[in-house]
């Protein structure tokens, strides 16, 4: 899933610049289950900034709670129009893809986004979350134990562990451990260390980001 | 203006430790401050943040959340879970401009009639220091009163 952090509320309050009515539109989708902009993180936003309004002075703010089953799909951002009709903005608790499609939708709205979309990834344990998906469209996970090299390993190497792995864990911090540790032991216990005898070539990022904006189209879907 | 005020405090209280403390100190004939308002609650862990602004948003000048003493919890980890989202809100109403002073979280054991007391007495003296909530409708709002 996507994982994302609420923005500091200063920094979400100063995007109000004076607004009357916002409307707050949360997803239920990967951000409710990463806690950041589901439905309770909507009221709690909603809440907080027209308490801050209130105290700082200047005209009430009047706060609607929108949450859409996803934000990243134009049939149900669809049902925001008729909300933020009479909605000086919009603030989105969804991932970036999610306020995009909502600024898509609504043309004449200001859509302001209320998280910073962190990266792909999972729960480890309640309140923890870590990347585990470098997006890169080329996966190679059947080579290493099932462990991404690409967004687990800090340099993302191909015939790794680079110099700078000790004791397990990576240079660039100690609460980093080494991909390539991992996915060494993986194999080892896997019994297929051999895989590793096979120097992989130069990956091509094409089908990274380094090609450009992606697209994935599926003729047999299509209407 | 402050020697006048008189400080509206919620106080969300757990029914096997506060809420039963609050009884005892009934019991015991105990004084404390009449500006603490009990929400009794099954665990203080069933407390939810929203709750929390609610209550400052409906002008409540101070709240606490009182649970079982760590390790007591009826539910094991409630109290626990409760001091954790409280430090948060804390940090949170920082973050409003109302203070995270005005929130606080307190253990006490069933048998705390005394420490009841003590906490309520503790409690409204921080507020009274503090003055009245910049969220508190202006005198004479009735419409707007703490429920």
């Amino acid at each position: 899933m996507i994982v994302a952090e609420q923005k500091p509320l200063e920094e979400i309050y100063g995007f109000l610049n004076g607004a009357r009515k916002v409307l707050i539109v949360g997803c239920k989708e990967c951000v409710t289950v990463c806690q950041a902009g589901g439905e309770k993180e909507v009221g709690l936003l909603a809440a907080a900034l027209s308490m801050k309004r209130r105290i700082e002075g200047g005209p009430p703010l009047e706060a609607v709670e929108m949450t859409v089953q996803r934000q990243c799909d134009p049939e149900y951002v669809q049902p925001l129009s008729g909300p933020a009709a009479d909605c000086d903005m919009v603030i989105s608790t969804a991932c970036g893809v999610g306020v995009q499609f909502v600024a898509e939708h609504l043309k004449d709205k200001w859509v302001f986004p209320a998280l910073n979309t962190r990266f792909g990834g999972g729960s480890v344990e309640q309140g923890i979350w870590e990347e585990r998906c470098g997006f890169c469209g080329d996966c190679v996970l059947h080579l290493t134990g099932g462990i991404c090299p690409i967004a687990r390993c800090s340099k993302s190497l191909l015939n790794g562990p680079c110099g700078g792995s000790h004791d397990g864990k990576c240079e660039v911090s100690d609460d980093i451990p080494c991909g390539w540790q991992l996915i060494y032991d993986r194999l080892k216990a896997l019994g297929r260390l051999d895989l590793l005898t096979e120097v992989q070539p130069p990956k091509s990022w094409r089908t990274a980001r380094d090609g450009g904006p992606r697209k994935v189209v599926r003729e047999d879907l299509k209407l | 203006m402050t020697a006048e005020f008189e400080p509206k405090i919620v106080a969300f209280c757990c029914y096997y430790c506060a809420y039963s403390a609050a009884d005892l100190a009934g019991t015991m004939r105990l004084q404390y401050p009449p500006n603490v308002r009990l929400v009794e609650m099954p665990c203080s862990g069933k407390i939810d943040p929203r709750v929390l602004l609610a209550a400052f948003e409906a002008g409540a000048d101070g709240v606490y959340v009182a649970g079982c003493l760590e390790g007591d919890c009826h539910f094991l980890k409630g109290n626990l879970r409760a001091r954790k989202r409280v430090a948060r809100m804390k940090v949170l109403l920082d973050e409003i401009g109302l203070g995270g002073e005005r929130l606080e979280m307190f253990n006490l054991p069933s048998s705390g009639g005394p420490r009841f007391a003590e906490i309520a007495e503790e409690m409204t003296e921080r507020i009274r220091r503090l003055g009245p909530s910049p969220l508190r409708p202006p005198a004479g709002d009735k419409g707007s009163e703490p429920r």
